[in-house]
């Protein structure tokens, strides 16, 4: 080792023992003091003057934090953090390591999950903004949950329709009903228009004037509409079927006594219809309105959208800790327990998790204290106009303090209060440390 | 990301173990394959879910104006044709934002080289030096470690205010080392302590001082913990803005600077998407490259 060849002696009296260890302190303690003891005990002298500092209020501020609505939304939703976040960052952090160890690209996979770790909140937030626009052309939540609902949402292909004729009455969202009676033997035309060119395809059958049948009810549901325009209600060259459309045919009461789909070129035909007045109606079903997007950053889901921005932060950190907890686990007890027939995922309930719970307690509180100073994030990811739905406890602190309110007497009392959420975790901090120490 | 457990003396205590090499038949490791395959489907679903928002930034970023405000970032995957630079020549002609990039690096620089330095000054005194009240004085440290910077942000606001530090990049950088300080004090001592004590005795008995004792012998020893601890307090600053939004009116780091722009959300995305990801791609080469004593000194602290 280098320093043992250092053979110099040097003198020392008892004071410059003392001076000593205070030289290696005192930039430290200026440090702490100046910008954190004593700015502390400032804040909580402050909290009790109103908002010019001359008038002294007891707890008027206090008060303030409990009667105030969007102080009081702040409280509600740090609530809704404290008791989501940790526990799914957690679970998540937990899963994720479990399922790492058994892969052999562990830590490309640990790499990947970890990584948000080093991008600000700020940062994390604005990508989060950009995942969560309500146009599913931009947003990619939205553009996911498009395709799925493209893909399975039912109804048909066409999106937007309006009747040719005076004769079909309706919308697409109610379907369209042909106002004249029909019997046996009848023909019913169905024309429709505005249709948006590219939801019929280009292929798509003429439409064929329908023919009666003896017994039966036939029709043809179409596009009534050709390039030039063509004479509304006819049949004509040109104009091309709607295939795959639902059509109903409703008794005198309006209720629906059978259902037929068109075929390509836009017929269609009901067998064996009995005697009687029948209504035909083009169903509600063969339409299908456009996915509009979620608003993610409205009122209602702007908290839930923070905070998977959030989780998707802090998962890695939870994976990080606990992976490092489950690789002291002894291999020795998870093989006995598999040799005594323990399935995997008694093995995981009966001997992993109760011996990581010190380990999964040290996560789940370091995410409490972190939820409960959650700030950038909600600045960035919320638009102004759901910032009051979207409030925390630190910050409504900022706001009101430094965000126009300038209320420097509530302000503070708002800290304190925030500071006085985590002593529970600071005495606990303190405990573990002392015991750790013996 | 082999956490070792060198630096964890604090919080967690997690020692790795090596695994014992199970000789393994190629039969066997066939079929332990196959049987995980849906497992590494899974993972590998997770990983790109992970993966998909930092990329879709970069994408964005890359958009054309005529696209940007109108499309996703999927359009240059599709059609990989159309991503152009010009969103990232325009930010670097853009003077507020390239100010804005160069008051970050020295808020960034400078204070973590000073939090290092104070940090490691008062964990060696709290490890090895023998003083009145040291273990009283450490509880109160480790007290400080969950105290939230807002209870602060006010009197520090008036005192700035009062001795022209408000609004300077030094007032951040002394912020900055204050809040850091209880846990660099906390992962410095906790590293020291771990020193043999022999090898410190030993320099002592040679009657080497307490100053040369520090810098030849408990620095290059402590290099591990010093790594973790400026990477920690690198990417804490870097990454700060209510620290920066507080005291700060025209020196303005790259999140107060971009902050400022997302006020009008939308039309500007051309600016925001490029400036927001070169903002995170800088803390994450540190990250990537140093990534092993971040994880370091997240498992000797984690309270922080």
């Amino acid at each position: 080792m280098e320093a043992a060849t250092v053979t110099r002696r040097r003198g020392g009296g008892r004071g410059r023992a003392r001076l000593v260890p205070l030289l290696f302190l005192a930039p430290a303690l200026i440090f702490l003091v100046v910008w954190v003891i004593y700015p502390t005990i400032w804040t909580i002298g402050r909290s009790f003057f109103d908002r010019d500092g001359g008038t002294f209020v007891w707890f008027d501020n206090y008060q303030e934090i409990f009667t105030t609505d969007t102080l009081l939304t702040a409280i509600r939703n740090n609530v809704i953090w404290v008791a989501v976040v940790p526990a799914l960052v957690t679970a998540i952090g937990l899963i994720f390591a479990v399922l790492t160890e058994r892969v052999r690209w562990s830590t490309a996979f640990k790499t990947a999950v970890f990584m948000p770790m080093a991008i600000s909140l700020f940062a994390a937030g604005v990508i989060w903004r950009i995942m969560d626009e309500k146009d599913p052309a931009q947003g990619t939540v939205n553009a996911v949950i498009k395709v799925f609902d493209d893909a399975f949402g039912g109804g048909g292909a066409v999106t937007a329709a309006q009747s040719s004729t005076p004769q079909l009455t309706g919308s697409i969202s109610s379907g369209f009903v042909l106002r004249t009676p029909l019997r046996a033997g009848d023909t019913a035309v169905l024309g429709l228009t505005a249709i948006p060119p590219d939801e019929i395809p280009r292929d798509a059958p003429d439409a064929q004037q329908p023919s009666a049948e003896a017994g039966a009810i036939t029709g043809t549901v179409w596009r009534d509409f050709k390039p030039g325009g063509g004479r509304p209600g006819v049949v004509e060259p040109g104009e091309q079927g709607i295939g795959g459309a639902t059509l109903e045919l409703r008794d005198n009461g309006g209720g629906v006594v059978a259902t037929t789909s068109s075929e390509p070129d836009g017929s269609f035909a009901f067998d064996d219809v009995g005697s009687g007045q029948f209504r035909v109606a083009i169903a509600s079903s063969t339409f299908t309105t456009p996915f509009e997007g979620v608003s993610w950053l409205g009122e209602k889901l702007i908290t839930p959208a923070v905070m998977i921005a959030y989780i998707w932060v802090w998962a890695g950190f939870a994976m990080v800790i606990i992976a490092a907890g489950l690789s002291a686990i002894s291999r020795e007890v998870l093989e006995a327990a598999r040799t005594d027939g323990a399935t995997e995922w008694q093995v995981f309930r009966r001997v992993t998790v109760p011996m990581l719970a010190p380990v999964l307690s040290v996560v789940f509180i370091t995410m409490i204290i972190n939820v409960l100073k959650v700030f950038d994030i909600i600045l960035s990811v919320a638009p102004q106009s759901s910032q009051d739905d979207a409030n925390v406890i630190a910050l409504a602190m900022w706001r009101t303090s430094f965000g126009g309110v300038n209320d420097f007497g509530l302000g503070s009392a708002i800290a304190v209060f925030l500071f006085l959420l985590v002593i529970p975790v600071l005495a606990l901090n303190i405990r573990r440390f002392k015991r750790e120490e013996g | 990301m082999s956490a070792s457990g060198e630096a964890a003396g604090g919080a967690v205590a997690v020692r790795p173990r090596a695994r014992a090499a199970h000789p393994e038949s190629r039969a066997a490791r066939i079929g332990r394959l196959v049987a995980r395959g849906p497992l590494n489907i899974l993972l590998i679903v997770i990983a790109v879910l992970w993966l998909v928002p930092t990329l879709g930034l970069l994408f964005t970023s890359l958009l054309p104006a005529s696209e940007i405000t109108t499309s996703g970032w999927w359009k240059v995957v599709g059609q990989p044709s159309i991503a152009t630079f010009e969103n990232y020549s325009a930010l670097f002609d853009n003077r507020d934002i390239m100010d804005a990039l160069w008051t970050t690096v020295q808020i960034a620089v400078g204070n973590t080289v000073l939090l290092v330095i104070v940090a490691s000054l008062a964990g060696y005194a709290f490890a090895w030096l023998d003083f009145p009240g040291r273990d009283w004085l450490f509880v109160v440290v480790i007290g400080l470690l969950v105290v939230p910077l807002q209870v602060a942000l006010i009197p520090i606001f008036s005192l700035y205010n009062d001795t022209g530090l408000f609004d300077t990049v030094l007032g951040l950088v002394l912020f900055h080392v204050a809040f850091g300080l209880p846990f660099g004090i906390f992962l410095m001592r906790n590293f020291f302590a771990g020193i043999p004590r022999d090898i410190l005795e030993s320099a002592r008995i040679d009657g080497a001082s307490e100053a040369r004792i520090f810098v030849r012998l408990i620095l290059p020893l402590g290099l591990p913990a010093i790594a973790s601890l400026a990477i920690f307090q690198f990417l804490w600053t870097w990454n700060d803005l209510i620290v920066a939004l507080t005291f700060g009116r025209d020196t303005q780091p790259l999140t107060v600077a971009i902050f400022s722009q997302t006020r009008q959300f939308g039309s500007n995305i051309d600016l925001i998407a490029p400036a927001s990801f070169l903002s995170l791609a800088i803390p994450l080469v540190v990250f990537l490259a140093f990534q092993r004593y971040f994880v370091q000194g997240m498992l000797a602290g984690s309270v922080k």
